[in-house]
C-alpha cells in the first residue's frame, strides 16, 4: 500500500501532523522501523504513514532510578546500549532487528526472556500517546509505582497502531545480569523436560524449544549461575555453555509464520496439534510462557488449529502469510470481548482513520 | 427509582441478600478511609455472578448508581457509597473455582481473600505474589480494582502484573470476559485497563491470576540505623547496585515506636530508622545478594544488621511492619495515611522534606513505606479533640506536593478513589483526564458505575467539543462538562 510519509520531530510536531490530516479525513498508517507493519490485515485504507524515524531521542535515563524515557523512534537496540553504560537494559528481547521501542509497545512484541520478565505491557510505566485528532495526552509517571488514572499504556500496547499514535515511552529498567549460562539439552518430551527445569528451582531467563532441543538460559551472578546450571543438568543433562546458540530467539523463515497461544499446561497438547496438522513444520516454542512459533508454508490448516488452540484457551495469529493468503483469512482469530474492544476504538478514534481494519474483528 | 429497584430487589432476590434496613445499611457507610461516610440507599451481598449480572441490570434499567464493595479495607474512600445508589457487596463470592499448578494459574471469584489464595496454593508449591499488608482481609476483587501493591511487589509486579483473565459484569448488566488462561490474549488490553480502575468500568465477578513458584531460598535481614537518612542512602545503593530484593521496606523511629507498643518485633534500641530486605530465589543467588545487602547497610551506617535465623525470627520482623498502621492508634488517636511515590533516588531528600514540613506545622509524622519502589506511606498523626484536623490535612496535602515535585505519584496503591481526586489535576491535565475519560465512556456511558470517583468534575459521555449539538442541561448548571 503505497502512501504519502510524515517524519515529526517530536510530540508537538507528530500533533500538528494528526491535526492536519483530520482536517483533510485522511487515513493513517504508523511505523516505527517498520519491521512488523506486515503483521495484523491490511488496512483498509491509508493516505498517509505517520513514521516515528525522527523522533530518536532518550530523553532522561534516570539511572539510578533505573527507568528511561525514549521516543518512539528510538531503536530499541539503541537505547540498549545507551542504558548498558549504566549496566542496566530494558528486560525485551523480541527478535526483529532494528525495531523501535514505540513499535516494540504497539505490537506487543516479545522475546525468550518474556519468562522472567514479562512482557512491554509489564515494563512499560507511562506513555505520552497523540490521537487520531492531534489531542496529546498521557498517562502513568515516572516511578515503578502509580496508581493515578486509568493505565492508557495497557490499552495502546499490543494496539498495533489503532487507537493513536505512542510518542514517548517511559520504561522501568533491570540491571544487566553479569553472568550467564546455557544449558543445551536434547530431550524428548519439551514439556516435561521444562517442567523439570523449573522444579529445580533455579529461576531462568529463557526456556525455548526448537524441536530437538531445550535451550535453558540462566542469568545472574556468576556464583549463582554455575550452581543453577548444575541443578538444570543434573535434572535434563545437556552441555553448558556461555553462549547463546546462533538463531537464539528467532523464528521460523518460512512464508507463513504462525503465533499459538496455549495455557501453560499444555505445551505438549500445543506441539502435538501443530505436528499432526503440520507436519514437518519448524517451531519454535518460549516452552513455559505458553507460546508456540510455527513456520508453515500456507493457511490450509489454521481453521483446525486454531479449534484446538481454543480447546487450550488459546488462539492462532497469523503473523506473517503473503498477501493473497493473508487477504483470505481473519489473520487474528476470534477475540474475548471483542464488543468492548469496538467501543474502545469508537472512543479513541470515532472517524476509523488509524490502521483502520488492520486489527481484530475489523478494528 | 430506587424505591422501584428495591421493591424489584425484594421481590427477586432471597431476602438475607438485600439489606434495607438502616442500621444495617449504616454498617456500610465507610471503607478503610473512615473520615468519608454515607449510608447507602441499598446493600446487595452478591452470592453469585448473576446476582451481580440482575442488579446491575436493574441499576441500568433505573438509572440508579452503583457501587462494588469487597472487604471495605479501601484507603482512598473507593467503596464509599451514595444515599441514590446501590452497593453491590462480594464478600459472599469466596469460592476458590481452581488452582492449578500446571497452568501455573488459580481462578478465584472475587470475594476471596488475598491470602487465603496463598494459602490454597502452598501445598502445589506455589503462591499468589502481591502481598498487601492487609492480605489477612482483603479481597481479589478490591485488590483488581485498586492494582493493589505490597512489600514483594518490587521484585515480582503488583496486581496487574498476576492478572490475566477477568469476567465482569458490565455498567449495563451485560456479563463480559477478558483474557484468560493463556498468555498473550488476541485484542486490547481490556484486562490491562480494568485492573486499577478503582471499580469504575464494572464490577469483577472472576478474576484468573498468576501464580508464583515458591521460591527455594528465603532471607530476611533487619537493619537498625542511626538516621532515616542513612536508611534511605542504603536503599538507594542497594537498587543502584543492581540488587533485586523481593521486598525493602523501611520504618522511622515513630513507626518503630509504634510498632514496639503493638507487637513488640524487637527491632534494634534506639534504631532512628529499620530496614527490612527480604531476598528470595535459588540458595546460590540469595546468598551472594545477601552479603551485597548487609555490605551497602553497613556503608550506609547501620549500626545492627540481624539475619533471621528461621520462619519465626522472620515472621516477627514482618509482624512489625505489615502490623504499622494499626499500630500507629497505640500512640495517637487519630492519623492520615499518605500514600505518594517518589523516584528512588530522591528518598533522603523528600524525607528531610517532610519532616521540616511537619515541624513547622506542629505535627508528627511516622514514615512507614515501601521503600525499594519509592511508595511513601507517611503516617500523619493527629488529635481531632486537640482540633489538629486541619492541620494534619494540611501536612498530608503538602506532602503529595512534595512527591510531586519530585517527579512522583499523588498514589502508589492505596488509589485515587474520593479522597485524592482534587490531586488528579496537579499530576495530569485536563486533556489527559479528558483521554482517559473515553475509557470510561467505553464501559459507562450512562456514568452509573461509581460515579464521582478519581476524576476531579464528573463528565458525560456525548459528542465531542467542537462537535457538541446543543448544550446539556448539566453542562449549562455548571455539574458536568460535555466530553
Ligand atoms: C491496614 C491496611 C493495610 C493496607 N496495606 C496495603 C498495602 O500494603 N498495599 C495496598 O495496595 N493496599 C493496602 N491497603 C489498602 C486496601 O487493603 C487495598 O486497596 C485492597 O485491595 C482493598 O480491597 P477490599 O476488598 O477491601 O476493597 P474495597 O475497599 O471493598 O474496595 C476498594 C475498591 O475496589 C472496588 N471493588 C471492590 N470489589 C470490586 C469488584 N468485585 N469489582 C470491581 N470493583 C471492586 C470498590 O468499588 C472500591 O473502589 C491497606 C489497607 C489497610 C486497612
Amino acid at each position: 500500500m503505497s502512501s504519502d510519509t510524515a517524519t515529526p520531530m517530536n510530540v508537538a510536531d507528530l500533533s500538528a501532523t494528526l491535526k492536519r490530516a483530520a482536517a483533510d479525513g485522511r487515513s493513517l498508517g504508523v511505523s516505527g522501523a517498520g519491521t512488523k507493519l506486515e503483521q495484523g490485515a491490511d488496512p483498509t485504507s491509508r493516505d498517509l504513514m505517520i513514521s516515528t524515524s525522527n523522533m530518536t531521542r532518550v530523553l532522561e535515563h534516570a539511572a539510578g532510578d533505573l527507568v528511561v524515557t525514549a521516543q518512539a523512534g528510538v531503536p530499541l537496540a539503541a537505547l540498549q546500549e545507551q542504558v548498558a553504560s549504566a549496566g542496566q537494559w530494558l528486560a525485551l528481547d523480541p527478535p526483529e532487528a532494528g525495531a523501535t521501542v514505540g513499535g516494540v509497545v504497539a505490537a506487543a512484541a516479545s522475546g525468550p526472556r518474556r519468562l522472567l520478565y514479562g512482557t512491554p505491557r509489564d515494563l512499560l510505566i507511562g506513555v505520552t500517546v497523540v490521537l487520531a485528532d492531534g489531542t496529546v495526552a498521557k498517562s502513568g509517571g515516572k516511578v515503578v509505582k502509580n496508581v493515578a488514572g486509568y493505565d492508557l499504556g495497557k490499552l495502546f500496547t499490543g494496539s498495533f497502531g489503532t487507537l493513536g499514535v505512542i510518542a514517548e515511552c517511559t520504561f522501568r529498567l533491570h540491571p544487566l545480569p553479569v553472568a550467564r549460562r546455557v544449558i543445551t539439552s536434547t530431550v524428548e518430551e519439551p514439556a516435561i523436560a521444562a517442567r523439570k527445569v523449573l522444579a529445580t528451582g533455579a529461576v531462568p531467563s529463557a526456556i525455548e524449544w526448537d524441536g530437538q532441543t531445550l535451550v535453558t538460559v540462566i542469568e545472574s551472578i556468576e556464583s549463582a549461575c554455575g550452581a543453577q546450571a548444575a541443578d538444570v543438568v543434573a535434572a535434563v543433562g545437556g552441555d553448558v555453555s556461555n553462549q547463546l546458540p546462533p538463531g537464539f530467539g528467532q523464528r521460523p523463515a518460512s512464508p507463513v509464520l504462525l503465533k499459538v497461544t496455549h495455557r501453560l499446561g499444555a505445551l505438549r497438547d500445543a506441539l502435538t496439534a501443530v505436528s499432526s496438522r503440520l507436519p514437518g513444520s519448524a517451531v519454535r516454542a518460549h516452552a513455559a510462557s505458553g507460546v508456540v512459533w510455527v513456520g508453515a508454508d500456507d493457511l490450509t490448516q489454521l481453521d483446525s488449529l486454531r479449534g484446538r488452540a481454543a480447546e487450550l484457551d488459546g488462539g492462532v495469529v497469523v503473523v506473517r502469510a503473503p498477501a493473497e493468503m493473508k487477504a483470505a483469512v481473519d489473520v487474528w482469530g476470534p477475540a474475548r470481548g471483542i464488543d468492548v474492544m469496538r467501543r474502545i476504538k469508537d472512543q479513541f478514534d470515532p472517524d476509523r482513520r488509524m490502521s483502520p481494519g488492520r486489527f481484530v474483528g475489523g478494528i | 427509582m430506587l424505591e422501584q429497584l428495591i421493591a424489584d430487589c425484594v421481590r427477586d432476590l432471597p431476602p438475607g441478600q438485600v439489606i434495607t434496613d438502616h442500621a444495617q445499611l449504616r454498617t456500610y457507610e465507610c471503607d478503610g478511609l473512615s473520615s468519608y461516610r454515607c449510608i447507602p440507599g441499598l446493600v446487595i451481598l452478591a452470592e453469585s455472578s448473576a446476582d451481580v449480572a440482575y442488579v446491575v441490570g436493574k441499576c441500568a434499567e433505573y438509572g440508579v448508581p452503583f457501587i462494588a464493595r469487597g472487604s471495605g479495607t479501601g484507603l482512598s474512600g473507593g467503596a464509599l457509597p451514595r444515599t441514590d445508589g446501590v452497593l453491590i457487596v462480594t464478600s459472599r463470592m469466596n469460592r476458590i473455582v481452581s488452582v492449578d499448578s500446571g497452568d501455573e494459574r488459580a481462578v478465584v471469584e472475587p470475594g476471596v481473600i488475598n491470602a487465603h489464595l496463598t494459602k490454597a496454593a502452598l501445598p502445589h508449591g506455589y503462591y499468589y505474589a502481591p502481598d498487601p499488608s492487609s492480605q489477612q482481609v482483603c479481597s481479589l476483587g478490591g485488590n483488581v480494582a485498586e492494582n493493589s501493591g505490597g512489600a514483594h511487589c518490587l521484585k515480582y509486579g503488583f496486581t496487574a502484573h498476576h492478572v490475566t483473565g477477568l469476567e465482569v459484569v458490565m455498567p449495563d448488566g451485560s456479563t463480559e470476559r477478558f483474557g484468560g488462561l493463556a498468555p498473550d490474549p488476541v485484542g486490547y488490553d481490556v484486562v490491562g485497563a480494568l485492573v486499577g480502575s478503582e471499580g469504575t468500568l464494572g464490577v469483577v465477578t472472576e478474576v484468573t491470576v498468576r501464580l508464583v513458584r515458591t521460591p527455594e531460598a528465603v532471607q530476611t535481614v533487619l537493619a537498625g540505623f542511626r538516621s532515616i537518612d542513612d536508611a534511605g542512602t542504603a536503599v538507594s545503593k542497594i537498587i543502584a547496585a543492581g540488587v533485586l530484593p523481593a521486598a525493602v521496606e523501611l520504618m522511622d523511629a515513630l513507626a518503630i515506636e509504634a510498632a514496639e507498643a503493638a507487637v513488640h518485633p524487637g527491632y534494634p534500641a534506639g534504631a532512628g530508622a529499620v530496614l527490612v530486605a527480604e531476598l528470595d530465589g535459588p540458595p546460590s543467588e540469595v546468598d551472594a545478594q545477601l552479603a551485597d545487602v548487609e555490605r551497602l547497610c553497613q556503608e550506609a551506617g547501620a549500626f545492627e544488621i540481624r539475619v533471621a535465623a528461621d520462619e519465626v525470627e522472620r515472621a516477627l520482623i514482618w509482624k512489625g511492619r505489615k502490623s504499622a498502621f494499626a499500630a500507629v492508634g497505640r500512640i495517637s488517636p487519630d492519623y492520615i495515611v499518605q500514600d505518594g511515590v517518589i523516584p528512588r533516588t530522591a528518598l533522603s531528600t523528600v524525607l528531610r522534606a517532610i519532616e521540616n514540613v511537619a515541624a513547622e506545622a506542629g505535627v508528627r509524622v511516622a514514615n512507614v513505606f515501601h521503600a525499594g519502589d519509592g511508595n511513601l506511606h507517611p503516617l500523619v498523626l493527629f488529635d481531632e479533640s486537640k482540633g489538629e484536623t486541619e492541620r494534619a490535612e494540611e501536612v498530608s496535602n503538602r506532602i503529595i506536593d512534595l512527591c510531586l515535585q519530585h517527579g512522583g505519584s499523588i498514589t502508589g496503591e492505596h488509589g485515587v478513589g474520593h479522597d485524592k481526586k482534587l490531586h488528579m489535576g496537579k499530576m495530569f491535565n485536563e486533556i489527559d483526564l479528558d483521554v482517559m475519560q473515553l475509557v470510561r465512556c467505553a464501559f459507562d456511558p450512562a456514568g452509573i458505575c461509581n460515579p464521582g470517583k478519581i476524576f476531579p468534575t464528573p463528565r458525560l459521555c456525548g459528542e465531542r467539543p467542537g462537535r457538541a449539538q446543543g448544550v446539556h442541561p448539566l453542562t449549562e448548571a455548571g455539574i458536568a462538562d460535555v466530553f
